[in-house]
């Protein structure tokens, strides 16, 4: 990003607007974290549901896939809702 | 800080106009408090707070897949069409776990580093 934050101004001179370039950088980051779960989500139901690849995916095997997505994403919840209520054990610990 | 996980440093250390100025990436500080980073001082405040939660919910989601990843090779036979109440305990016992495996690490680290003297004098500053 060029000028960086803490510059006022874009690479055409423009005035910058830190709401704008904060709510721009918070879609680039939820973009980023969608991709890093789609990615892990279908390496893991990839492992799952494909044993010796076929010319195709049969029925079986979308079937397989479609449960492990939403497998995969209940398993994100628990694991995010387990990990948030540690912390906040632990922050009352402090 | 006590009970701060080892949380792997992903997050990009941010290039500011200061920064750059001394010829170095200014890489915000792993913060549970608001602390402003050193180097950053000149930067706008509001900017410099959003930076400071931004890179924390990014640490806490990066470990949210990471854990995600692990516990899913631990806790996940095959997969059904419900997540049962097994796998679900299976899966809040493994996040706690990596954090206590993790705790472990740390303080067991930190105990070995204390009973040799020559070692801990070469780490403080």
């Amino acid at each position: 990003m060029e000028g960086g934050f803490g510059s006022e101004f874009g690479a055409a001179g423009e005035k910058l607007d830190p709401g704008l370039i904060m709510e721009q950088v918070k879609v680039q980051i939820a973009v980023a974290n969608g991709q890093e779960l789609l990615q892990r989500m279908t390496d893991k139901c990839f492992r799952k549901c494909i044993g010796k690849p076929g010319s195709s995916l049969d029925n079986s095997e979308q079937k397989c896939i479609a449960m492990c997505m939403d497998r995969y994403m209940d398993a994100w919840n628990t694991v995010s809702q387990a990990y948030n209520s540690q912390l906040q054990r632990e922050r009352a610990n402090m | 800080m006590r009970g701060e996980v080892i949380i792997p440093r992903r997050a990009s250390c941010w290039q500011t106009r200061e920064g750059r100025s001394r010829g170095r990436a200014v890489c915000p500080e792993p913060v549970m408090e608001a602390s402003s980073p050193a180097g950053l001082g000149a930067t706008d405040p509001q900017l410099q707070h959003f930076i400071e939660v931004e890179t924390q919910k990014q640490r806490f989601q990066q470990l949210v897949h990471q854990m995600t990843e692990l516990c899913w090779e631990k806790c996940m036979d095959k997969p059904g069409p419900k997540l049962d109440s097994r796998a679900e305990t299976c899966f809040v016992n493994c996040v706690e776990r990596f954090i206590d495996t993790s705790q472990f690490i740390l303080n067991r680290l930190e105990q070995t580093q204390k009973s040799k003297s020559a070692f801990s004098e070469s780490l403080s500053d």
